[in-house]
């Protein structure tokens, strides 16, 4: 008579069964492969913060050399594309009123005159600003692309002078941009998508793990066996912590190979620390699974998991911005910590000793949330 | 179970309320070991409750009952290592082949894989089960998924078997076919405790207890039921328990049936 806390024998005939559903089930099989190649290709280019090749129109009433060298500058920069010639003000108007150009250089029909007589002439950049990335980036760029070809016509005209620009006092700032030196976006978004999409997959897949038992009445049987929790619910994550380890390197794979997103850390360490957060994901789903009672309540409880982890987790929006508040409920979101830890190991190669706290929070976070699945999961009908 | 105990199931005042309903209402069952015992009674009359407290699933509000001399509520876990189940869904896993299923409810009850095969290869000839051990038991048909169930519920050698409308939506001949593993499992000394709304099956059994809004009303071998009441079978004394009790006139024959609704279509 086997009446012990945790039997192995009990705790085996579970991963079997469990494994046998799995491999009958071609969903649960490939979702873990074809989700990761869906959503890294679909958001791997859509999430992206750079902004060029910013549409725009041209409304040069100056038309000389000195106007055109002043937009070939524009041009050359790659943030914007001319696309319009205008020979009015209405009717630039009329292409940003209607969207197809997100901003407008005006140049005035003095610009070559006053430059000639020594006089600084005014141009103006009319940016769409409805959406601010694009309106920041085309305002940044275009007052840096000015200045610049101010202090170029400055220089030559004093050369002209005789008079060396070198030989004026100027202070000169050193920028040097660690860790993602081209400022590449996807080198911040991709890492980051890996740990998103890893969550989403893993909680998805334990989500129904035992509300399928429940639509089934499967767990009516159950029940009345001498199965514990513990082995039930230990049991049921065994197999989906294979899939989505593998899910893991799919993705991982996709994002050094496909995206060229090198790692610059330790692989190992980032490996283990993929699957203890695949372990924490794979426990969310679980939790979820005790208390939903049909697939359809599991769905709802999976969006208010990963709605949430998208926007405060520091995946697209900077956590520092956020109000206090707001920023803490991102400390309990796992993902928050994984981000923080993917990124570190992918772009700063730092070590696990950076890193502790996040691995410590993921530990803590595995553990409670797993320990509460169990508690939650009685066998009784009450 | 104690060799010197002579009952399996013994409860006392066994009630279950579900906020303000009583669903069962101070129940006192014996059930002598060995025996066939039919718990019989209308739709909603308690019956699946008073089961599922007697597995443990459910906690009595208020009363003791004890199954083969443990107690339901301090010892649920030693019982359920020792009790066979059988839900009238036949949960079985639709996903797992015939095998598998009792592979893996072997596993479940702690069977080395020794005992496991042998015990396999009893209960699928027992259950009329052969050459369909690697059919995926969602392919199977009404009355061989019920006797899979049975199997399944037999993997452990239980000394009682609980099975509750173990026959509901399954054929004539299946179900006599069910009715005989009954019965021989009976001869081997397991005690069954089995509701059935089929008042024929009912009949064979070694003792009935009627059950009517969460009270027994009665409790007594067929025979003497039938006698004592002066009615030709179970079926009549079940319709006229529930006329006793509603003070409504129940239609005796479907015949009857069939010819008021002739008469009200014209």
């Amino acid at each position: 008579m086997n009446n012990s806390l945790f039997d192995i024998k009990r705790f085996k005939s579970i991963i079997k069964k469990e494994f046998i559903q799995v491999r009958r089930d071609p969903v649960s099989l490939r979702l873990p492969l074809v989700m990761p190649i869906i959503f890294m290709l679909l958001f791997g280019y859509a999430v992206t913060t750079e902004v060029d090749n910013i549409s725009t129109v041209v409304f040069d009433q100056s038309m000389t050399q000195d106007s055109r060298d002043y937009v070939e500058k524009f041009i050359v920069s790659d943030y914007f594309t001319v696309n319009y010639y205008v020979n009015s003000e209405g009717e630039m108007i009329d292409l940003i009123d209607s969207g197809k150009a997100k901003a407008g250089l005006v140049i005035p029909s003095d610009f070559s005159i006053k430059l000639k007589t020594g006089k600084s002439p005014k141009t103006q950049l009319i940016i769409d600003g409805t959406d601010p990335t694009t309106a920041r980036t085309a305002m940044n760029s275009g007052i840096i692309i000015s200045e610049q070809y101010s202090r170029t016509y400055k220089e030559t005209s004093l050369k002209m002078l005789g008079v060396s620009a070198a030989a004026l006092p100027s202070t000169e700032i050193n920028v040097r941009v660690w860790y993602n030196p081209g400022l590449e976006s996807r080198k911040f978004t991709i890492p980051a998508l890996v740990g998103l999409i890893l969550q989403n997959i893993t909680v998805m897949l334990t989500a129904f793990a035992l509300v399928r038992e429940k639509e089934r009445s499967t767990i009516e049987q159950l029940i009345v066996t001498p199965v514990r929790p513990v082995e039930l619910i230990l049991g049921k994550l065994v197999p989906y912590i294979i899939i989505g380890c593998v899910s893991f390197l799919f993705a991982l794979s996709l994002c050094v190979f496909w995206f060229s997103v090198g790692i610059e850390g330790n692989l190992l360490l980032l490996l283990v620390l993929g699957f203890l957060f695949v372990f924490c994901s794979l426990s969310i789903g679980m939790l979820i699974s005790t208390f939903a009672r049909n697939q359809l309540q599991a769905m709802m409880s999976m969006v208010l998991v990963i709605l949430p982890s998208i926007l405060l987790s520091g995946f697209i929006f900077p956590r520092e911005a956020m109000p206090a508040a707001i920023n803490f409920l991102g400390y309990l979101i796992p993902l928050t910590y994984f981000l923080d830890i993917i990124r570190g190991i992918v772009l700063k190669g730092i070590g696990a000793g950076y890193l502790l706290n996040d691995i410590f929070a993921l530990c803590i976070f595995t553990f409670v949330i797993l320990s509460i699945s169990v508690l939650r999961f009685k066998k009784s009908l009450d | 179970m104690p060799d010197g105990l002579c009952y399996a199931i013994e409860t006392e005042g066994l009630t279950k309320k579900f906020a303000d309903f009583t669903a069962v209402d101070g129940v006192c069952l014996r059930i002598p070991k060995g025996s066939v015992f039919g718990l019989l009674g209308p739709n909603g009359s308690g019956k699946s409750t008073t089961i599922r407290m007697l597995c443990c699933v459910l906690t009595p509000t208020s009363g003791k009952g004890t199954v083969m001399g443990m107690d339901i509520q301090k010892n649920p876990e030693g019982i359920k290592q020792n009790l066979g189940y059988m839900s009238q869904r036949f949960s079985l896993y639709e996903d797992l082949t015939v095998e598998e299923n009792l592979d893996f409810y072997g596993g479940i009850y702690g069977l080395s894989k020794d005992i496991r095969d042998e015990r396999k290869k009893e209960l699928i000839t027992m259950a009329n089960l052969s050459g369909k051990e690697k059919s995926l038991a969602g392919t199977l048909s009404g009355g061989w998924k019920q006797r899979l169930a049975l199997g399944c519920a037999l993997i452990h050698k239980p000394k009682l078997l609980i099975l509750d409308e173990p026959t509901a939506g399954v054929d004539p001949v299946s179900r006599r076919v069910f009715w005989e593993i009954i019965h021989s499992l009976s001869k081997q000394g397991i005690t069954i405790l089995v509701t059935t709304h089929y008042m024929d099956e009912a009949e064979s059994c070694d003792i009935v207890s009627f059950i009517f809004d969460g009270k027994i009303i009665n409790t007594a071998s067929p025979e003497d039921i039938i006698k004592s009441e002066g009615a030709k079978n179970l079926e009549d004394i079940f319709i006229k328990y529930v006329e006793r009790i509603t003070n409504t006139k129940v239609s005796s024959a479907f015949a009857g049936v069939k010819f008021l609704n002739e008469e009200s279509n014209e």
